[in-house]
This record gives structure tokens, sequence and C-alpha cells, in this order.
């Protein structure tokens, strides 16, 4: 009865619980910290940018979200547990450059290692893995492309490979590395449209995002980094002047100040 | 050499069984070598197999066994201590990994030749053999230690197909994998544990020093063939079991000759053909595809010479004379005849009185290639602000190249400028 009780409190917990919750964080690498003191919480079913000059530890960030870097200090808890108890619900795009691309595998194949969590071990994917692998590249336009050697894939149709893996993995929360990085319109149109569909799900989705003019357009909620957090909130209210000259410390040029300008003038519009 | 010989030297049980365990180290090798060299750790193979030596030194030391499994289960343990120390070295210290497995390659098979030297001198038995390890003795091979061999190839195959999902991800993408939950230090332990079982497999036969050929080798060659993995697994074990045969066999024919070097060569041979015969991959196979478009490249600038220079006279019945393709083009007289010779063989042109003249197809063809070629000048111009003088050599290049998708795409973008999609005319002069 007691046990049953238990049981109940914490499936609540667990649904009222938010997506990601970091507290007092720090993370070094060989003694020297790259993020200090985070600690924030995000709301379900937001898109959410991550800002921040090179080196602010926006990757850090990330990878200590998903246990692949030590933790100096603190916690991370998905939907309310440590992330080892929450793998199934989280689903990861790395940056494009950290893979061989010569690997030999085909677009499908890169696609189906997103079932991979799901099969456990030793099992080898099947029918129904395929057809979902197949779904995930019709999503990100990538069909035609499914027998492919992955060199001989673009940028942006690799950077879409990699999506399509991660929506393989039918996460609730999304972390995607520099999706934007180099890639051509079409692609950049295709990762709106799918970030848009997953936030349709109320699934929540964290992104490292490099262009800050496109910041209020893309994102519900930013979180502003350069090693320590600068400001975590929703768009509107904290992607202020003010706090992108604290994130940038002042080394934002002119012309991402003079961009910035354009794109609050013109809510919503890219110049 | 008849086919009576080869049937009485595969009777022969003591072949046979030196036959047998080169095929196993071979596959093996070529198996694991393919993991080994997707996770980058070829060389950790190389560094494997060196510290390997003491190992089986002091096995035999502490044991006074001769029995290959026990020195075997020695050198296991040396390479797996050895790899443990370039994994120490690189986390803790500043020196990177390639300098780390120079260091402990070195050391260790000092130190194994040191207590080679030593048991050799001792009064313990005579010498023991165990010099065979330093550069191998497949004819040493019998029975009992084809049996260890046989054992260890199977660990290291059935693991490698239980395993392939996830040492296809390690490989890959590693922090993917730990992101899916998959224990990936666990996994880079196991992959090590069996590229050892892969090195200790072919010591006896092929010495330490050239063990790591067994991994590396047969592995790069089945990569030119194929883009898939499980076929490059499974060729690499192919290339690597046939080189274990042939080189047996080939010390067989030239009997003073060392079995485990042959093996390599046998492998080399394989990586030559490879290199130069892949079909994608391969040399021949660029070398031809590089002839093949530079001989499509001179056809197109010879019909869109002859083009210009019908669009500049003003007539399709214009003769063409060499002449005046020379004037043209940058080609030695020869090129212009053997282009002329070409265009006629395809019926593109005719033959007429002092040159050629354009036929019915050759305007059509023509016509393309010049469509093609002044879209793209037009986009520059137009999209890449570029002069008149500077769009040609670019466009030269590109319209060789054009498919058709980007053709309509350029069709599009030039529609919104205004632009007819006839053949714009040339913007620059065309003679």
């Amino acid at each position: 009865m007691l046990a049953q009780h238990d049981a109940v409190v914490k499936k609540v917990a667990s649904e009222t619980a938010p997506p990601l919750e970091v507290h007092d964080l720090t993370v070094a690498y060989q003694r020297r910290p790259v993020l200090w003191d985070i600690d924030f919480s995000v709301p379900e079913g937001q898109l959410i940018g991550i800002v921040g000059p090179n080196g602010a530890g926006k990757s850090t960030l990330i990878k200590a979200a998903l246990g692949l870097v030590p933790l100096a200090s603190g916690w991370v808890k998905i939907y309310g547990q440590p992330y080892q108890r929450q793998r199934k619900l989280i689903g990861y795009v790395p940056q494009r450059e950290s893979v061989d691309w010569d690997f030999p595998t085909d677009a499908l194949d890169v696609v189906m290692m997103g079932r991979y969590g799901h099969l456990g071990w030793f099992k080898r994917p099947g029918r129904g893995d395929r057809d979902i692998a197949m779904d995930c590249l019709k999503k990100v336009g990538m069909a035609d492309y499914a027998g492919r050697q992955i060199s001989q894939l673009s940028g942006g149709q690799q950077q879409r490979v990699f999506l399509a893996r991660a929506l393989a993995q039918d996460a609730r929360l999304y972390f995607m590395d520099e999706p934007f990085a180099g890639v051509d319109a079409a692609t950049e149109k295709a990762i709106i449209t799918l970030l848009q569909e997953l936030k349709s799900q109320r699934r929540t989705v964290l992104v490292v995002h490099h262009d800050l003019q496109t910041v209020p357009e893309y994102f519900d909620w930013v979180i502003m980094l350069n090693m320590r957090q600068i400001a975590v909130g929703p768009t509107a209210e904290v992607f202020t002047r003010e706090n992108l000259n604290k994130t940038y410390g002042g080394r934002l040029n002119i012309v991402s100040e003079v961009a910035e300008a354009v794109s609050r003038d013109l809510p919503g519009r890219r110049p | 050499m008849n086919g009576e010989w080869l049937m009485q030297w595969v009777a022969d049980v003591n072949t046979r069984w030196v036959l047998t365990g080169c095929v196993l180290l071979g596959i093996s090798g070529g198996v694991l070598g393919s993991f080994a060299l997707l996770r980058r750790r070829s060389l950790m193979g190389d560094a494997l197999a060196h510290a390997a030596l003491p190992g089986v030194c002091v096995a035999f030391l502490l044991t006074g066994n001769r029995a290959l499994g026990v020195l075997l289960t020695g050198a296991l343990i040396a390479g797996l201590i050895g790899a443990a120390c370039i994994q120490g070295i690189t986390r803790y210290s500043r020196i990177k990994e390639d300098a780390a497995l120079g260091i402990v390659l070195s050391v260790f098979f000092g130190f194994g030749i040191v207590l080679l030297t030593l048991i050799q001198h001792s009064q313990q038995s005579s010498q023991a053999g165990l010099d065979k390890f330093v550069f191998g003795q497949a004819a040493s091979l019998i029975g009992r230690d084809v049996q260890v061999m046989a054992v260890c190839a199977a660990v290291v195959c059935l693991a490698s197909l239980a395993l392939f999902k996830e040492f296809k991800l390690l490989c890959f993408d590693a922090d993917f994998a730990r992101g899916l939950g998959f224990p990936t230090t666990l996994l880079d332990g196991l992959l090590m544990l069996l590229i050892s079982l892969a090195v200790v497999i072919g010591l006896q036969a092929v010495g330490v020093v050239l063990m790591a050929a067994m991994l590396i080798t047969p592995t790069a060659a089945a990569r030119f063939w194929t883009d898939r993995l499980n076929v490059m697994v499974i060729l690499a074990g192919v290339f690597g079991g046939l080189s274990g045969a042939l080189g047996t066999l080939l010390s067989t024919v030239a009997p003073r000759m060392p079995t485990g070097p042959l093996i390599v060569l046998a492998a080399t041979v394989f990586f030559l053909i490879s290199l130069i015969l892949a079909p994608r991959r391969g040399l021949l196979g660029k070398l031809l595809r590089l002839v093949a478009l530079r001989s499509q490249v001179g056809r197109e600038n010879a019909l869109r010479s002859i083009y210009e220079i019908a669009e500049a006279a003003g007539s399709w019945e214009v003769i063409i004379t060499a002449e005046e393709l020379l004037r043209h083009r940058s080609w030695s007289g020869g090129t212009v005849t053997t282009l002329m010779q070409r265009l006629q063989r395809e019926g593109l042109v005719a033959a007429a009185e002092g040159g050629h003249r354009l036929t019915e197809a050759g305007r059509e063809a023509a016509y393309e290639i010049v469509r093609k070629h002044r879209l793209w000048e037009m986009f520059l111009m137009h999209e890449g602000q570029l002069g008149a003088d500077h769009v040609d050599r670019d466009a030269d290049f590109v319209e060789h190249h054009l498919p058709r998708e980007l053709i309509d795409e350029l069709e599009r973008l030039l529609q919104l400028h205004g632009r007819t999609l006839e053949l714009p005319p040339s913007v620059h002069p065309t003679r």
C-alpha cells in the first residue's frame, strides 16, 4: 500500500518535474573550470537557445547534462531523476565535426543508430527500427539519400542525417550542438520546421546557437553563458542588449550590434 | 609444381597444422583490425604486440613451461599492461598518445630482448626457442598450438559478431554511444582485449615485430572495396586468411624463406591490388575517370568553338578549318585532328572541303553545351557581380559539370533578372 503510494508520488513528481534542472554545476577540464555555478531549470515544450562566445562552455553544458564530462560539483536532473535513469528520454545531436564522415556506412544506417538505445545490448535493429529510421529521414527531406555513403553527402545533408538520428531516438528532451553551423539555406529551413514540430509535440529542445540575429525568431527561451550563467529566461525578457554585453564582454562587435538592433526593430523577421 | 605435389603437401599433417594456424591468425587479425582501424587503435596493436615479448619471457621464467597456452597468457597480460601504460601516460601527463605509444613499445620490447638474452645464457634448458617470438616461426606450430589459436580466433570472431552493433557505434560516435547509455570505457576495454587476443594468436607464427601488419594491412585493403562495415569486416577476414594461406604456400615452395614475413608480404600484395584496382576508391579507377572527363571536356570545348565560329559567320554551313579552331583554342594540331575525327565518328560533324561542317545532331549538341556555358556566365554576372571579361574561364570549367537540376535552378534565377531562356548572346567576343 505504502509502496504503491510512493510509486504514485514518484510518478507525479517525474511528470511535474522540469525536463532539465541544473543545480550549482561546475565543470573543470585539467583543473581549469570551464563552467561555474550554473543553476537553472527549463520549462517543458519550449525551444531553448544556448548562446555565448567561443569557449563560453556551451558544448560543455550539453555534455555535462548528458553525463559525457565529469562534474566537479553540482548535479543535473532530467525530469526529476539523474540522467543515467532517463537516457531513453534524451536525444542528442553532436557537432558535425565530431565524427569521421569517411566511416564505412550509409545515411540510413547512421539514423538507425538512434534506435540502439531502445534495443539494448546484442539485439540487432529489425524491420520496425528500419521503418522508423526511414520515416525520420523523410522528415528531414533525406529519404532519397538513405543508401548514400555518408562522405558523399554535403555538410547540410550530414547535419540532417544527424537530426534524423536524434529523431529516431524518440526523446522528450533534445540537446543539439550547433545544428545550424555551416549549413545551407534548405537545411536551415528543414531544421526550423523540425524544431517547430518537436515543440508542437510538447518536446523540449536545447540548441547551441551562434547567430544572434535569429535568436528571438527561433527560440522561446534563452540561456546566456560566458563560463558563468549570465541570464536564463524567456527570450523576450532576458535577450537584452545589457545581457548581451555581459555575455560577450564588450566583444560583441559593431556588426553584430547593428544586426541585433535591426532584429529588435523587426521582430520575427530576418533582414 | 603440379597438382600431385600440392595434394601431397596438403596431405602432410604438419603442413596442415601450419596452414590452419596461419589462416586463423589472418582471419582474426583482419576482423579485429577493422574495428581497430576505425577506432584509430591500429598502432595500439603494434605496441601491444611488442609489449607481449617480455610477457612471453616472464611466463616462461615463472613456470618453466613452454606450452603455447602458457606463453600466450603471459603475452596477453603484458600486452594489456602495455595498453594500460599508454592510456595512463596519455591521461595523467602532457605526453600525447603517439609519443606514449613509442615509449611503451620500445621499453617493453627492449625489456623483452634483455629477458630473452638472459634466458638464452641461463642454465635452465636450452634457450627454450623463445626467440621465435621475435620474428615468428610458423613451421614450429604443432597441433596443440593450433588448438589454442583456434579457441582464441573463435572468441575473437564470435565476440565481434555479438557486439557488432556496439562496436560500430563506438567506432563511429563514442559520445553518442555514451549518451545512449552504452558504457564506452567498458566497450573500449573489451575491444582492446580482443585486439590483444588477435595479436597473441599470431605471435608464434608471425612474431611481435610484424604482427601489427596483420591487423592493419588486410583491413586497409578491404576498405578500398566497400562502404559497408559488415562487408569490410568479412572482406578483411578473407584477405587475412588468404594471406596466411598464401604465405605458408610460398614458404613451402621456397623452403628457406621465413613464413611470417611472407604472410605479411602476401597481405601487402592484396593491399596493392586493392589500392590500384578497387572500382571506386582505387587509383586506376580514379585515373580512368580523369581520362574520361578530360576527353569529355575536350569534345565539349571543340563543339562550343565550332558553334561560336558558325555563330560569328552567321551560317551553319560554314566550313570549319583546323586553322580556325587553332586560333580559337590553345590546342596542338594533333589534338584538333583527334577531336574532329571523334566528332565525325559520332556523327556530329561531317567532312567537307578543307575542313568540317556541323551536322543536324552536331548543332543540337553544340547548342546545349554553349547554352550551359552562357547560362553560367550570366549567373556569375548577375549574382556574382563579375565583369564580362572575367566569366569566360570560370564558365569554361563549370559547363562540363552542370547537372540538369542545377540548370533548371539557373534558368529560374535568370528569369528573375528578366533574361530569356533561349540561348543568351555571348557576353564577350567569341573569336
